[in-house]
């Protein structure tokens, strides 16, 4: 009875936003691999001329030293820092205040992040925050500039961006954390299980999906990280990402061969851990 | 001691653990907000603590940066274009992922499975990818730096996640009371305006937050398809030129950023609980 066919019905209901999709999605993700071969202007053909920038270009060779920075310390940090913090506070009175103000920097931002951050960061050892609390830990240290240095800049960011991020971790393992089952932990304490003994054997293994999932979106999101590097450093300093060269070959060189190779080339890197995604996704779909 | 005491004793570092946790993700926040409301004179020569020393001393704090900011930065109107940018990007994807997500869930047709598969699959495009060809298409027809290419282009990019996060809410209500609503005659469309869309309002409400959010926060879609103009440009994209442009003036940036980051922290603190279970449908729940 519910399930009668519908004729032209359901094509009516989903025909906008499959339309959409179409538009914005499908057909622009067909026509950049089109235009990756094409010049400039996207007139003449140019073979792989474009894939060679991407692949052997100096600021490309920098993007990809910096993706996979960020990629390492980024997204390892901010999950076991997630994750640790969402096993303390589910130990405290407190813990919606604690989680709040951990989640808070999910819901500005990155240009906001950045200019809070420069503040953190900023070189004259009075005002920055940073500066103030390593001179006066260690008198005779000489302030650093840190978003002007080669040498930390990166990892400057990549410190804003684990200061943004490990709320949205900290919310999902504490929500899955809060689904295992009750017995299963008393039964481990009633055993004299440590609380070290607990977290591995019983908490990470218990909510390993949960973890799988929060890592693949870390790392889909840290491939693609654009904002913050834009508005701290405009890419200087070598701080220069993979999606913020991109922006400068479409926006201001102005090469649109160019930038469709390097969104290519961001693709074939997320490829892996979309493939991970969606076989996760076909599992569910079976269970249901 | 008692062991009661004991108990307590040995939760100490626990608490240290998770309040300087807390306050390490608090401090630079609060600095930036103290910061705002400092003198310019002070912003300048010492830290946003410093204020902290004499709170009640009332000639330490003023409003000028944000009356300067507004007036003479023109971020008033940045304010609002992002309201003006970011409420139709809201509700035209909502709405069309309503009808859609609906569709796939209580309507059987041909290639059901496969196509939502599809529409899901889409989640992971990085939307650089489409950059190119729709901002050439944008220039052909004249409609890059209007707020309609802007709309349009964050209804598409939105879609999938509203569709994938609809359909799932709307495929878990329970079939009975859509199987007697059609034995009493009611139509499709009568059962999507009085039954799924009503059932379905915590579930619209983390959706609306979500994408509201995500549109007021961007900073790359407004740049590619808006540009820098000021007449168009939404706080996000202003700020971001500020801090790379006003030199001298890098006073200003905190009350910019706090005018920045004042609606989202409002929705935030309004409607977490909604906002928490859009970030949770989206990642664990099938």
């Amino acid at each position: 009875m519910l399930e009668r066919r519908g004729g032209l019905r359901p094509w009516l209901y989903t025909g906008p936003a499959l339309l959409m999709l179409a538009f914005f999605l499908v057909y622009p993700s067909l026509a950049t691999l089109r235009l990756s071969f094409l010049d400039r202007t996207s007139d003449a053909f140019v073979g792989l001329e474009n894939y060679r920038f991407a692949f052997s270009s100096p600021p490309m060779l920098e993007s990809f030293k910096n993706n996979l920075l960020w990629l390492i310390f980024f997204t390892t940090i901010t999950v076991s820092g997630g994750l640790v913090i969402a096993v303390l506070v589910d130990k405290v009175k407190y813990e919606s205040i604690a989680k709040a103000l951990i989640f808070l920097p999910q819901a500005i931002s990155f240009v906001g992040a950045g200019v809070i951050w420069r503040f953190v960061y900023e070189f004259r050892p009075r005002v920055g925050l940073l500066n103030t609390v390593l001179t006066a830990l260690f008198p005779g240290m000489q302030p650093i500039g840190w978003l002007v240095n080669s040498r930390f800049a990166t990892y400057a960011l990549i410190v804003v961006g684990i200061w943004m991020w490990t709320g949205y971790a900290l919310i999902i393992f504490s929500a899955a954390i809060k689904g295992i089952p009750q017995e299963i932990e008393e039964a481990a304490r009633v055993d004299g299980a440590s609380a070290w003994r607990m977290f591995w054997q019983i908490t990470v293994p218990m909510i390993s999906t949960t973890i799988a999932v929060v890592t693949t979106t870390l790392i889909i999101s840290v491939l693609k990280v654009f904002d913050l590097v834009y508005v701290m450093t405009a890419g200087q300093y070598s701080t220069n990402v993979i999606a913020n060269q991109m922006y400068y070959e479409l926006y201001i060189n102005r090469h649109n061969g160019r930038a469709a190779a390097i969104a290519i080339v961001l693709v074939i890197a997320i490829i892996p851990v979309m493939i991970l995604n969606i076989r996760r996704f076909q599992e569910q779909e079976a269970r249901r | 001691m008692t062991k009661r005491q004991t108990r307590a004793l040995s939760k100490v570092p626990l608490h240290i653990a998770v309040i300087v946790a807390s306050l390490l993700w608090l401090v630079p926040s609060a600095g930036v907000i103290v910061s705002a409301f400092r003198s310019p004179q002070a912003i300048r020569s010492t830290g946003w603590w410093t204020a902290l020393a004499t709170p009640f001393d009332m000639t330490v704090w003023t409003l000028s940066n944000f009356e300067t900011v507004l007036d003479t930065l023109e971020l008033g109107r940045a304010l609002r274009n992002s309201f003006f940018i970011t409420i139709p990007a809201t509700i035209l994807p909502i709405f069309i992922a309503a009808f859609a997500a609906y569709a796939f869930a209580w309507m059987r047709f041909a290639g059901r499975r496969a196509i939502f598969s599809i529409v899901v699959g889409l989640l992971i495009v990085p939307l650089q990818l489409t950059f190119v060809p729709i901002y050439s298409v944008y220039n052909r027809i004249g409609i890059t730096g209007t707020f309609i290419g802007l709309w349009l282009a964050h209804t598409g990019y939105g879609l999938p996640f509203a569709v994938y996060l609809l359909r799932n809410f709307f495929g878990s209500l329970p079939k009975d009371i859509f199987e007697s609503a059609f034995l009493d005659g009611a139509s499709y469309w009568t059962a999507f305006w009085r039954l799924a869309l009503p059932l379905s309002v915590p579930s619209l409400a983390s959706l609306a937050i979500f994408q509201f959010l995500w549109v007021w926060n961007d900073l790359l879609v407004a740049l590619i398809y808006l540009g820098g103009t000021p007449q168009v440009a939404p706080l996000t994209v202003r700020v971001a030129n500020l801090v790379n442009s006003l030199g001298a003036n890098w006073h200003l940036l905190p009350a910019a950023a706090v005018i920045a980051m004042a609606v989202p922290l409002l929705v935030f603190f309004a409607l977490q609980r909604y906002f928490v279970r859009g970030i949770l449908a989206g990642s664990v729940k099938a």
